[in-house]
Formats: C-alpha cells, sequence, structure tokens
C-alpha cells in the first residue's frame, strides 16, 4: 500500500524494520549525540562561550555607570560629533550602551588584555556585531550584560548594530581600536 | 440541516473528492497563490535593493517591503497552502465527507480577512517592524489584530481537519490505519495547534499593547514566546512538506513507506521535540542560562534532527525500492538515472528534499549549536539558512504538488506544460544559489535586515571586503533567477486554472454516498511481504545509503570547520 493509502497491515508498528533504516539510524543517532556533547565539552575545553552573566538595569542606572567611565579614562574624541574614545584599565568593567542609533563610547582596548564589558540597549533591541571578527551578541533593553573578552590583536574593528532598529539602522556603526599595551 | 455527501471520482487519479471539500482545497490554494504573487513582486523589490550595485528603495520603503515580505510568503502562503493539503489529506486521502463545511468557510474567511488587514497596516507605512516584530519597537494595532485574526481562522481550520478524521473514523471510510501521508498531517496540525497557541500567548498582550493597555512588555519574554510561537510554525512546513515528498513518492512512482514503523515514528518524533528547538534563537541572549540553552537546543538531544535524518533517507528509499521493483535494478544508481526528470512534479520534490537536507538541514544544525551561533547570528547567513529550509524545501514541494493537483483537483490541463519542466528547475536553482551566496556572506559578517552594508551617513562606517559585496552580488543574480522561476510558476498555475483547457469527463455525476465507503476489511497477510531479490548485499535501497553517507559526510566536515573557525575569534567567557 502506499503512502497515500491505509497500510496494508492493521498494526503497522510490527512491521520488521528494514535493514537500510535499521543501519542509518543507528549511525545517525550516534552523530546526534557527538552533536549534543560538542556542546558541554566547549564550555569545558573551549575559549569562546558567550556568558551567562546578566542583570536586569534600567537605562537611567547604565548610563550613569558608562558616563563615569567616560569621564575618568576619555583619551581623546573622534569625528565631528566629538564621540569620546576610551582607553579603559585592563581587566576592569568596560560599558557600551546601545541606543538609536549610535554605539556609545568608542573603546580603545589592549591586545591580550582581559575586560568584562556591560553591553545593554537603553531604548529597542539592537545586535552586537564585531566586524571582522564576527562575534554576533543580541542587546536588550533592560538586560546588562557582561561578556569577559580578550582582544587577541591589534588594530581597527567596526561594532556595527544588526538587529532592525528603524529607519537609520545601517547607520549604526562604530569602532573598537586594539593597540599594544603601554609599557609603564 | 442535510449533509452534502456528493463525492467524485478523478477518473485519471482514481482519487475521490467530497463536493464542498473539494471547493475549499481550491480556493485556499488560490488564497495561497495570491498571496505568494504579492510576496513574490516584493521579493523582487527586497533582491534588487540588497544588490549593492542597484539599490532600488529608499530604507523606508526597504523595511517596509520586506515587512511584508515576510509576513506574505512565510505566513499567508505557507498557511494558506497547508490547510489546503490538510483537507486533502483528511478528507480525500481518506475518501471522507468534509467535517462542518461552513465552518471551515468561516475559518477561510477569517483567514482572509486577517491576511488583508494586516498587510493594511504594513503597507500604511507605520507597521515596518519586520516579521518578527520585536518589542518595543511597535506595530499599528491592526498590524497584530490582522495576525491573530489569520490565526484563529487557521486553529478553526485545523479543528475542521481533526473533525474530518473522527467522521472518517465514524463511517468507517477506510480500512484499518490512516495513511501515512494523513499522519503527517495530523502530525502538522498537532503542532499548528501549539503553535497558534502560543502565538496567542504573545500576541494578544502585544495587541492589548499597541492600544494602550498594556504598559510594558519585556523584550527577552518576547523573544522566548514569541520564537514558540515563530519557530515552530516552521515545523509546520516540515511536517507538511515531508508529508508532500511521501505523498509524491506515491503518486508518480506507487513507492509504499520502506517500513510504516519508521516514518512514523519520526513523525511522532517531530511532535514530542521540534518546539524545543525555538530556543535556538535565543543563543546569543543575556539573561537565559547555557544549561537551558544546550538542553534545548539540543531538541532535547538531537532528537527532531534525527527524525528528519530518517525521513531523508526513507523518501529516496522508497523510491529507490519501487524504481528496482520495476525493473531499473542495475547498479547503484540506476533508478535514479532513469527517474522522470521531466515531470515537474518529481523533479521538485527531490530537488525540495536535497536542498533542504544539504543547505537547510546542515546550516541549520550549524548555527543551532549553542556557541557556534555566536559567529553567525542574526547575520544574512540565517535568511540563508531559512530560503533553503522554507523556500526550497516547503515551497518547491508545494509547487510540485500543484503540477498533479491541477488536473486532478481543477480539471484543467496545464496551460504551459514545456514550461512547467523547467520551471522546477530555474527556481529550485534559482534558490539554492540565493541561499549558499547569503551565507557566504553571512560568514563574512553582513548583517540580515540592513539596507546598505557600505554604511552611507554613518559617522564611523565598517568597510566590508570585496568579496562580501561580491557575494551580495551573486546573491541578487540568484534571486532574480529564483523570481522568474516563480513568475513562471504563477503565470502557468493561474493561467492553466482559470483558462487552461477543461478536462471533460463524458457522463460524468456526482455519485451522493449515504455511509461508509470502505471496502470490506481484508485479513492482513501473516507474514509481512519482503522485497524479493532486489538491491544489493542484503540493502534494498544501496543507492539511498550511499547518498546518505555522502550527505553525512558533509555535515560532520562542515560541522567541525565551524568549530575550527570559531576557535579562532576572540576569547569570550
Amino acid at each position: 500500500m502506499s503512502a497515500i493509502q491505509s497500510p496494508a497491515q492493521r498494526v503497522w508498528w510490527k512491521q520488521p524494520l528494514d535493514r537500510v533504516e535499521g543501519t542509518w539510524i543507528v549511525i545517525a543517532f550516534v552523530w546526534c549525540m557527538v552533536m549534543f556533547f560538542m556542546m558541554p565539552y566547549w564550555h569545558v575545553y573551549g575559549k569562546q562561550n558567550l556568558s551567562n552573566e546578566a542583570y536586569r538595569s534600567s537605562p537611567e542606572a547604565f548610563l550613569a555607570k558608562a558616563q563615569a567611565m567616560v569621564d575618568k579614562h576619555t583619551v581623546r574624541t573622534v569625528t565631528e560629533q566629538n564621540i569620546p574614545v576610551v582607553h579603559p584599565v585592563p581587566g576592569s568593567d568596560v560599558y557600551l550602551v546601545a541606543r538609536l542609533w549610535q554605539w556609545w563610547p568608542v573603546l580603545e582596548l589592549e591586545e591580550g588584555q582581559t575586560y568584562r564589558l556591560h553591553i545593554m540597549s537603553t531604548d529597542w533591541l539592537h545586535g552586537f556585531s564585531l566586524q571582522p571578527e564576527n562575534i554576533n551578541i543580541q542587546v536588550h533593553p533592560g538586560y546588562e550584560h557582561v561578556v569577559t573578552m580578550t582582544p587577541t590583536k591589534e588594530g581597527t574593528y567596526s561594532i556595527i548594530c544588526n538587529e532592525y532598529c528603524g529607519i537609520n539602522h545601517h547607520t549604526m556603526a562604530s569602532k573598537l581600536y586594539v593597540v599594544k599595551p603601554k609599557k609603564s | 440541516m442535510a449533509v452534502n455527501r456528493n463525492f467524485r471520482t478523478c477518473p485519471s487519479t482514481g482519487l475521490v473528492y467530497h463536493e464542498p471539500a473539494e471547493k475549499l482545497i481550491r480556493w485556499n490554494a488560490v488564497a495561497g497563490v495570491v498571496s505568494l504573487l504579492v510576496g513574490g513582486i516584493l521579493a523582487l523589490l527586497v533582491t534588487l535593493t540588497r544588490w549593492p550595485a542597484v539599490k532600488l528603495l529608499p530604507p523606508d520603503w526597504f523595511y517596509l517591503v520586506l515587512t511584508a515580505h515576510g509576513l506574505d510568503m512565510l505566513v499567508f502562503w505557507i498557511i494558506f497552502f497547508e490547510i489546503a493539503v490538510l483537507y486533502f489529506a483528511a478528507s480525500t486521502l481518506l475518501k471522507c465527507r468534509l467535517a462542518t463545511p461552513r465552518v471551515a468557510w468561516v475559518a477561510f474567511w477569517l483567514m482572509i480577512i486577517g491576511a488583508i488587514t494586516n498587510n493594511i497596516a504594513v503597507f500604511k507605512g507605520d507597521s515596518s517592524v519586520m516579521f518578527t516584530s520585536y518589542v518595543p519597537m511597535g506595530a499599528h494595532p491592526l498590524f497584530y489584530l490582522g495576525l491573530i485574526l489569520f490565526a484563529v481562522g487557521a486553529l478553526v481550520a485545523c479543528f475542521v481537519f481533526f473533525g474530518t478524521l473522527v467522521v472518517g473514523k465514524a463511517e468507517k471510510t477506510y480500512n484499518g490505519s490512516i495513511p501515512l501521508v494523513t499522519f503527517g498531517a495530523v502530525t502538522a496540525a498537532i503542532i499548528a495547534v501549539f503553535t497558534i497557541a502560543a502565538g496567542a500567548i504573545i500576541l494578544i498582550p502585544t495587541f492589548l499593547w499597541s492600544v494602550g493597555l498594556v504598559s510594558h512588555i519585556d523584550s527577552l519574554m518576547y523573544r522566548t514566546v514569541w520564537w514558540a510561537f515563530g519557530h515552530s510554525s516552521q515545523q509546520i512546513n516540515v511536517a507538511a512538506h515531508v508529508s508532500v515528498w511521501y505523498a509524491i513518492a506515491a503518486i508518480v512512482f506507487g513507492a509504499k513507506p520502506m517500513s510504516e514503523k519508521v516514518s512514523r515514528g519520526a513523525f511522532v518524533l517531530y511532535i514530542l521535540f521540534l518546539q524545543l528547538a525555538s530556543a535556538h534563537h535565543l543563543l546569543a541572549d543575556p539573561g537565559l542560562t547555557s544549561n537551558w540553552k544546550i538542553f534545548n537546543t539540543s531538541y532535547a538531544m538531537y532528537l527532531a534532527v534525527l527524525a528528519s535524518m530518517v525521513h531523508g533517507l526513507t523518501v529516496p528509499g522508497a523510491i529507490e525500492v519501487a524504481q528496482r521493483e520495476k525493473g531499473f535494478n542495475k547498479g547503484l544508481f540506476e533508478w535514479l538515472r532513469k527517474a522522470p526528470w521531466g515531470n515537474p512534479c518529481f523533479s521538485g520534490m527531490f530537488m525540495s528534499l536535497v536542498g533542504f537536507g544539504f543547505l537547510g538541514g546542515i546550516s541549520g544544525v550549524m548555527m543551532g549549536t549553542e556557541q557556534l551561533n555566536l559567529i553567525i547570528h542574526n547575520t544574512i547567513y540565517v535568511p540563508g539558512h531559512f530560503h533553503a529550509t522554507v523556500v526550497v524545501g516547503t515551497t518547491l514541494a508545494f509547487m510540485a504538488l500543484t503540477y498533479f493537483l491541477i488536473p486532478t483537483l481543477f480539471r484543467r490541463e496545464l496551460m504551459f506544460p514545456g514550461m512547467a519542466k523547467w520551471q522546477t528547475y530555474i527556481y529550485g536553482l534559482g534558490m539554492m544559489g540565493f541561499s549558499v551566496f547569503m551565507m557566504g556572506a553571512g560568514t563574512l559578517g553582513v548583517p540580515r535586515r540592513h539596507w546598505d552594508m557600505a554604511f552611507s551617513g554613518a559617522a564611523l562606517p565598517h568597510e566590508f571586503p570585496g568579496t562580501a559585496y561580491l557575494m551580495m552580488g551573486l546573491m541578487a543574480v540568484s534571486g532574480v533567477l529564483a523570481v522568474v522561476g516563480g513568475g513562471m510558476y504563477l503565470l502557468n498555475t493561474v493561467g492553466s486554472v482559470f483558462f487552461g483547457k477543461k478536462i471533460q469527463t463524458p457522463g460524468f455525476v456526482r455519485v451522493p454516498i449515504k455511509e461508509g465507503m470502505a471496502p470490506a476489511p481484508v485479513p492482513a497477510a501473516v507474514a509481512p511481504a519482503g522485497h524479493g531479490t532486489i538491491g544489493i548485499g542484503g540493502f534494498v535501497a544501496p543507492g539511498t545509503f550511499v547518498l546518505a553517507m555522502v550527505f553525512l559526510t558533509s555535515f560532520v566536515l562542515y560541522y567541525f570547520v565551524n568549530w575550527k573557525y570559531l576557535s579562532t575569534v576572540w576569547p569570550l567567557k
């Protein structure tokens, strides 16, 4: 009986398994298990895992923390809008505000140093997309996400927004500078 | 009120159509094709805007058109057609009258009103919030209201489908168990009920929020619940198009399932595990733990992926067995070489199967892995993936089925049979290219839902490499090719249904049937018959098995290449 007719046997689950199918099910199942175990494996042995650390916050509280960092560690400004470039202390907490249609402030980090990067939106959803590394993280309003990040190579990187956030979505782009550690 | 029990038997296929069901299947299919027409025009506009060398529309129009394209294609085209498939799988395949045709018409008109309302909201210009309508970005209340009305209509239609199963059982219109294709349709309908319930849970509060009755909707809660609706609706498509594959294999080759147990068991796995998969949309979100992400995205240990891998083997396997039994038993691939490649019903279905597995399946599992998601989340890789699953997989399978439905359901000859032969190839290959180049651009970081990859007007723009621009150009060329293929389908379908030559059957009458139509039950064979002497080395479908191993090898390689790539990006904790 074909697939558009009732099966020949009423009790279809007693029909024996075909050998091709049986073999394939075993192989496919083993592969599915491998894929499942890769995720916990990478949490233990891999270096790229998205942080689970997040806090509820408000736009005012988050902006205040970012402002405090900007006041203390701004080294210069860029563009005609005088966007501050911040060079925070290695290992410290760094704040990045996502808002319509800007990443604020611009960050300058040191190669090989580890930072606790706090990201939050103060309005709509945004998408943190670091190029050309291609690291992509969803940014929510009200959720302060703390990502521990270690830049590996000096250079000028871009942060673009890859969650649709309205008419000027395509202008929401910024830079992230990675420099050699200062000799002190 | 008398129940309409008039049936007709299709002289060429032997299928039995209940009069009211036939009309409903036709109208739902037509509404689907009209949505496809609108969505297709919008698709062309989207493609031409994302083609860096053309950049057709200004940003406001681009986002408007992209929103409407997503809704008209992913919701209205596919669900209207799926309702037609559900009625076909219940009423026609069970030779059973459709339960409560009047209610089914109410469902149809609710869906029509919902679809039109939603489109009006989008084209008014204040609801360019994309298919996903993430809060706190708000749309016009009519946007949500239209979706809710449509969903209610679809839910009612699902219950008409379930009612028809009950009628078939009660009036004994078939013997024993329901056919496999109907079983698959039941799977789709069960998932649909879950999906629509999730949709109601999130869209009703969002509607109330849009009119000011609810003050705040949490963005993470919205994304979590919305994807239980948004992703599960794609699982309805998977269950539906897998059923269509089985149906076409049965129609074209008379193929029987290799074993009913395996194919049905795989459908049951869909019901049990697919819904959890929606969590893979949240892998890059804050506020959820890794344990939660891993458990859910491994689809409860990948059991639903297993189900798709099983269908991917059993559908071509059933075809191979049927072909070998017909005498195409030489070597590994004679059965495939001698398949009717000029029949669009088969070629469309086979490309749908291959494209869904190799492009959609592998990419989907890769990006559904917690850590790997970091390197593709929200890039244009994502639409690349789902155009391979939903368009190459679902839409192409539905197109293939249409070529069968036009003569049997609409009783018309195809207007351009020569064009139909080419259509599935042009559309299928165009769409596969479109998906592959999107994925290519996505691995280079090009964002999705983005008007300008050159960031014009930005204070600190990013410069994508030349390869990314090349990928986007190739994507657009393939997209235009697919639009041409889609246009050929629409021309042929609409032309045939309205102006095609009528197939006249001499002495045609509808036969009123009072009670059940099933022949007296035959006692089942004592031992199930084997497949005889076909195949190689005890394998009845060795060719399919070899193809499956090719698939597995590509899967494993691609999967680990991405881990390798991940290991080179900045360490994150």
